[in-house]
């Protein structure tokens, strides 16, 4: 009984989503490409222009929109803290109680 | 058949193939670990469509060194699917880490067996 | 898990781990001209902890320096996008100046100059120090958790060996 409505809900889910990605624009074709150009080939505040920097990608991550890394590092951080607190050990005997 | 318009849309069809993937062994499997990697699989049909959506066509990579060409694919996308990596490593190592922390209170990892929280 | 490989094992890591962390180096520090940055070469250096704890079992006493490189990595990656405070955050103060990182690049497809870039390579630095301590620390918590099997002959030099359940 579970099985059969978890399977046809997977069904219309996979029929919406097909639907979806048989109607989207060609690939290959975008339509509005002002914020990468702007990124890539602008005279004065562009990537080559404005920082110096050769590859656009880490221009991008780290000067136009640097506030995103720092929120990674702190994802980072904050991983590494809940792996070290669920795993540690206690003096009495191996493993949390 | 269009081939053409079929060629077209291939991409996206991929994404939503994976995604469904991810999802039944989410679904429908017992065992801890497999859940484990349907969300793995999922994240990266993710990543896959973010990627996807910044072509244009007959361009090359958006690195200044050496080009061949300045015509560039856009590099916003490429930016977001890092960060979005980084994400999907952090949700992984947590999740093995609990998984192994219910092995050590009930024994095992089928999801038969660990219904209930146990004092 | 306290556990030694065999000599031959121990000798080609030896061997192994310089070149590992020199091309890690490499790609941290080559970010702003080549595809690479922070958080690719970090990964590959992490890589080199995980060739060490199999070959030797352990890291010794040296939790204590990852805690600290990676609070290093955090906290230098905040201060040097905070000096910036006097246009926006995260300005790049230190491009087309003299001073360190500071060049000028040609327009258009050219052979890249590493003295260029402005706070990118400095911050891509730090980053990288942050990622290589985070995953380093991941991989030695869950390996002090494997079990030993309780078979005849089950190592080759079983020296130090202990059945941590």
């Amino acid at each position: 009984m579970k099985k059969a409505v978890a399977v046809i809900a997977l069904l219309i889910l996979f029929a919406f989503l097909a639907m979806g990605a048989i109607e989207m624009r060609p690939f290959g074709e975008p339509e509005e490409t002002e914020m990468d150009d702007y990124f890539l080939y602008d005279e004065e505040e562009g990537s080559q222009a404005h920082n110096q920097v050769n590859n656009v990608v880490t221009a991008v991550l780290f000067d136009y929109r640097g506030l995103d890394t720092l929120g990674e590092a702190t994802i980072l951080f904050a991983a590494v803290s809940g792996v070290l607190t669920v795993l540690r050990e206690l003096k009495k005997e191996g493993g949390k109680e | 058949m269009n081939w053409e318009a079929i060629l077209m849309t291939m991409p996206y069809m991929t994404v939503v193939i994976l995604f469904m993937i991810g999802l039944f062994t989410v679904l429908f499997k017992k065992n801890l670990i497999k859940i484990i990697m349907g969300i793995a699989i999922m994240q990266n049909a993710a990543n896959l469509f973010l990627v996807s959506l910044a072509y244009r066509r007959g361009e090359h990579a958006p690195v200044f060194t050496s080009a061949e060409s300045t015509e560039m694919v856009m590099p916003t996308a490429h930016a977001l699917t890092l960060t979005s990596i980084v994400i999907g490593l952090a949700t992984t190592a947590l999740l093995l880490s609990f998984v192994i922390m219910i092995k050590k209170h009930y024994g095992s990892i089928n999801t038969d067996d660990v219904r209930r929280c146990k004092e | 898990m306290n556990w030694k490989m065999s000599l031959v094992v121990r000798t080609v890591t030896n061997f192994l781990i310089v070149p590992i962390i020199v091309f890690g180096i490499y790609l941290v520090i080559h970010g702003h001209l080549t595809p690479g940055g922070g958080f690719q070469g970090g990964a590959v250096i992490a890589s080199s902890t995980a060739l060490l704890i199999i070959a030797y079992g352990s890291l010794g006493k040296h939790k204590k320096d990852l805690s600290s490189m990676e609070a290093l990595g955090l906290t230098m990656f905040i201060l040097i996008a905070l000096f910036g405070i006097g246009s926006t955050m995260f300005y790049n103060y230190l491009a087309g100046t003299g001073g360190i990182f500071g060049g000028v690049v040609p327009e258009g497809a050219n052979a890249g100059f590493i003295n260029t870039g402005g706070t990118v390579p400095l911050m891509n630095i730090f980053v990288g120090l942050e990622v290589a301590a985070a995953l380093s620390l991941i991989l030695w918590m869950m390996s002090k958790e494997t079990k030993v099997l309780e078979t005849e002959k089950s190592s080759p030099s079983a020296e130090g060996q202990e059945v941590r359940d």
